[in-house]
């Protein structure tokens, strides 16, 4: 393999322009969203059709070179981290929106738009896109498709796997196919359904088709204020419990906030261990009945205060706070590391308090923001990487939470996707036999292990012969994917 | 040889009755060994669907694969054994005032063959459909071992998610053998809204307002009857005010005739055709259902047969019936039409059943994008073509 080789083929098909080669210029693309991983890529090329990206995998595939796609690159897992040796492929310059189709209730994009366009250009027509990763203003939709994103809302309206109705893409062969569609259920095996979060190792989307959601009549968001989470918990599954399905249910406990007052003064209630958002949305005749029985219940569950967003300016205060959270740790911890487990919602009290003392043994703090409704932890984290010993302290805690939660029937993942991160994880999940049935979806795919290597699965599976194309050396082998012991 | 039962008149030397998911690995790495052909059955109510198996060894009876494994009802979520019929399941859950948001448009029918043919009825339009709803799955694989993917928390996107590929697979990659699904709250109110309309025209505008309005239907569906006579229905579900102010406002977008309802209209949720018909599924893009609906009387006349249509117009998928007498030829030719028109709406037109001579004479699937990537998925799953051979797109 050699991309040397692989420079001189692409010449034939992109512009100078598309293809960079300087040392300099390829370490701007040396890590995505998740920064301690990083690898400067062997090349990076910048199709703006879907035909040039075929074609430039398909020089990929004759020169035996490993490809990584990219869109923003703001995916916290390290799935667009590049190979040395291999080809990043950014979907960036396919940023065109290709068709706004309210009457059918869909959006035909490129992979390289941006979330929030994709709302920003239905609203006129009283349309949007439900799912919104908190990157929103920045994250591409072929992101998206690779990392099955979800976002605060996505407990009512699902994740991105539910939104997008057909793509078409390149396969790790180099051939453009297509899968589903603007109709639902197209006849055959639902490979759509298999592609949305395969975290590009099944190949690369140049066109997406989503859902587009008709506006609420109404929305309604209450900021409550409790003494803990326990109450905070208590009071969600009380909710949940009453048969409400909130568009959104968001937690913060009280590190979380001190950060989020320190960075964006969002002037949440003096002296809360825990805040709630609960956001409903739908049918006026309906929010307001059951707006009325969320208050009830937070009161109930020893809500010391409650705020009811008045207009849009209000509400988005609420959330400023929740989705400033991330970033605001950075004022009272100079490192912190961002989790993403998955437990039952019913298992909060417990979690949190083992989260807690797993803090205090190894002399970190945790920081909890959380999607409460869909019992989606992020733990941050939060070390001083000048201090000996924090960094791997705050290590063995942030994957020791990942155990908690497997622990508790949940998952490694509810957003951020595996990516190089948690591949070593996986397996606390899924036995070896559960792995390598997943890998026989990856192998049909991708035979030679060319897209994405080293990403999702811990340990790559050997394929056996590439159909009908080629013998001799084991390809992944071949492309020093992997060894034969 | 003695016949002891059979698959859509594909007659089997053997039935086998596993009670577990280590029975149905024990029975599948068996047939593996001796290059047994097989085919997993619940209750049946669907095994004259798709193509018959092309060779047929072994019926894996599922009805001992039954019963609830988890109902964890604070988080709602419920695990449950695939042989277990859909009805149990809502037994179930209903004391807590829970459901899974599935349809039953064959009663009887079991979750593992509500998944495997990725049934769906009305109420898709909300809470969408197997692949939404089911969030872990639990298989025997083609050689016997037992694999898992998803789990128990709806939120989780780690490893692939093979419970979107198994869903509507036919039982061609794996024996399902358990299924965790999100559930949903059972509405504490529904009401049904339902006025006759005058052409597909009128359909589509009465359905297009509905859609464009904000009222959330969990269900927006049609029916064509024979002759054509069109009815627009939907259902509203919520809290008891919510639903009074809704389907006040549904009935004055259906327009002249409608009529509130607690009990669904005639025929809903049924599919439009009787066992031995054949039965058509018709996809299309939203704003084509009236095209389609047009072209589907257009096309009735045409062969001079009684096409009956009904479904979800608020999602784009149809199902239509026609007599089991039905002239082979004819059959061929309304199939044709109706292809036309849903390739016309970006859609697709399958025959999902038919009696045997009609089967013989048309392709049941139609145009299948993607085949080549998905018989190597079948090659990997089941590279000796053990599982319901023959039944699925493109010979797999």
């Amino acid at each position: 393999m050699s991309v040397d080789a692989l420079a001189a083929a692409v010449r034939e098909v992109l512009l100078p322009e598309q293809i960079i080669t300087d040392r300099q210029r390829l370490r701007t693309y040396e890590c995505d969203g998740l920064t301690h991983y990083r690898v400067v890529p062997g090349i990076v090329l910048l199709p703006r059709t879907a035909e040039e990206c075929a074609a430039v995998v398909r020089a990929c595939v004759a020169n035996a070179v490993p490809f990584v796609a990219r869109g923003s690159g703001t995916g916290l897992s390290g799935g667009a981290l590049p190979h040395a040796d291999g080809a990043l492929i950014v979907t960036s310059q396919l940023r065109a929106i290709r068709e706004m189709a309210p009457q059918d209730e869909r959006a035909v994009l490129e992979p390289g738009v941006i979330n929030l366009q994709v709302s920003r250009a239905a609203n006129p027509h009283g349309y949007y896109y439900a799912p919104d990763p908190s990157s929103q203003q920045i994250c591409s939709i072929g992101g998206n498709v690779a990392e099955n994103s979800g976002g605060a809302h996505c407990l009512k309206y699902g994740f991105t796997a539910n939104h997008v109705t057909g793509v078409q893409i390149v396969t790790p062969d180099g051939d453009l196919v297509r899968l589903g569609g603007r109709a639902p259920d197209a006849p055959g095996y639902d490979l759509l359904g298999a592609f949305v979060g395969s975290e590009g190792t099944l190949g690369i989307a140049t066109e997406v088709t989503v859902r587009l959601v008709r506006l609420p009549e109404t929305v309604r968001t209450l900021l409550a204020a409790f003494a803990g989470t326990d109450e905070a918990g208590a009071a969600t599954s009380a909710i949940i419990a009453a048969g409400v399905v909130p568009a959104a249910v968001e937690m913060m406990d009280a590190l979380a906030i001190e950060a989020a007052e320190a960075a964006v003064h969002c002037g949440y209630p003096g002296g809360a261990g825990a805040v709630l958002i609960v956001e409903l949305d739908g049918p006026a005749a309906e929010v307001d009945a059951q707006f009325a029985a969320v208050e009830d219940l937070c009161r109930a569950h020893g809500a010391f205060e409650i705020r009811i967003a008045a207009d849009d300016a209000e509400r988005a205060l609420f959330w400023k706070g929740r989705k400033s959270a991330f970033a605001a740790v950075g004022r009272i911890s100079p490192d912190y590391i961002v989790q993403d487990g998955v437990i039952p919602r019913t298992a909060l009290p417990q979690v949190l308090t083992r989260i807690g003392e797993l803090a205090r043994e190894h002399g970190v703090r945790v920081a909890n923001v959380f999607h409460a409704g869909d019992g989606n932890l992020h733990p941050l984290v939060l070390f001083d990487e000048s201090v000996a010993g924090q960094a791997e302290r705050a290590e063995a805690v942030s994957g020791a939470i990942l155990d908690i939660c497997v622990e508790h029937g949940g998952s490694i993942t509810g957003e951020h996707g595996v990516g190089v991160d948690k591949a070593k994880h996986l397996p606390r999940m899924y036995s070896p036999a559960d792995l390598d049935t997943m890998q026989l979806v990856r192998c049909a795919f991708d035979p030679r292990g060319l897209a994405n290597p080293g990403k999702v699965f811990p340990t790559p599976r050997l394929c056996g012969e590439v159909p009908g194309r080629r013998k001799g050396v084991h390809p992944m082998h071949e492309s020093g994917v992997a060894e034969v012991f | 040889m003695t016949v002891l039962a059979e698959i859509a008149g594909v007659p089997a030397a053997a039935v086998a009755s596993p009670a577990s998911t280590a029975e149905v690995a024990d029975v599948v790495r068996g047939a593996a060994r001796d290059g047994l052909a097989l085919v997993a059955r619940g209750a049946g109510t669907r095994q004259g669907w798709a193509l018959p198996p092309q060779r047929l060894d072994l019926i894996l009876e599922m009805g001992g694969v039954s019963g609830l494994v988890e109902h964890a009802a604070g988080d709602l979520v419920a695990v449950v054994r695939a042989g277990t019929p859909l009805r149990d399941v809502q037994e179930a859950l209903r004391p807590v005032g829970q459901q899974l948001a599935l349809d039953e448009p064959l009663p009887g029918s079991t979750v593992g063959g509500t998944v495997a043919v990725n049934a769906s009825g009305p109420r898709r339009m909300l809470y969408g459909t197997v692949r939404d709803l089911l969030i872990g799955v639990t298989v025997v694989r083609a050689d016997g071992v037992v694999a898992r993917a998803g789990g128990k928390v709806v939120k989780n996107v780690a490893g692939y998610d093979l419970g979107k590929l198994v869903a509507g697979s036919y039982g061609t990659l794996g024996v399902i053998t358990e299924c965790a699904f999100r559930l949903h709250p059972l509405p504490a109110a529904a009401r049904f809204v339902s006025a006759p309309a005058d052409g597909p025209d009128e359909a589509g505008r009465a359905v297009a307002a509905v859609l464009g309005s904000q009222i959330v239907p969990s269900a927006l569906e049609i029916d064509m009857a024979e002759g054509g006579r069109l009815t627009v229905a939907a259902l509203v579900e919520g809290v008891p005010a919510g639903v009074d102010r809704r389907a006040a406002d549904l009935e004055k977008l259906l327009g002249d005739g409608a009529v509130q309802g607690e009990t669904p209209p005639p025929g809903w949720g049924a599919y439009p055709w009787a066992p031995g018909d054949v039965g058509i599924k018709l996809t299309c893009a939203l704003s084509r259902v009236p095209y389609l609906l047009t072209a589907a009387g257009v096309t009735a006349q045409l062969h001079d047969v009684p096409l009956r249509v009904r479904g979800s117009a608020g999602t784009g998928v149809l199902h239509a019936g026609l007599p089991s007498g039905t002239d082979p030829g004819v059959v061929a030719g309304v199939v044709s039409d109706l292809r036309a028109a849903t390739r016309a709406g970006a859609g697709h037109c399958v025959v999902v059943t038919a009696p045997p001579a009609v089967r013989a004479r048309i392709d049941v699937w139609g145009h299948v994008d993607g085949l080549d990537l998905m018989r190597r998925v079948k090659d990997q799953f089941d590279p000796a073509g053990t599982l319901a051979p023959g039944r699925f797109v493109g010979g797999i």
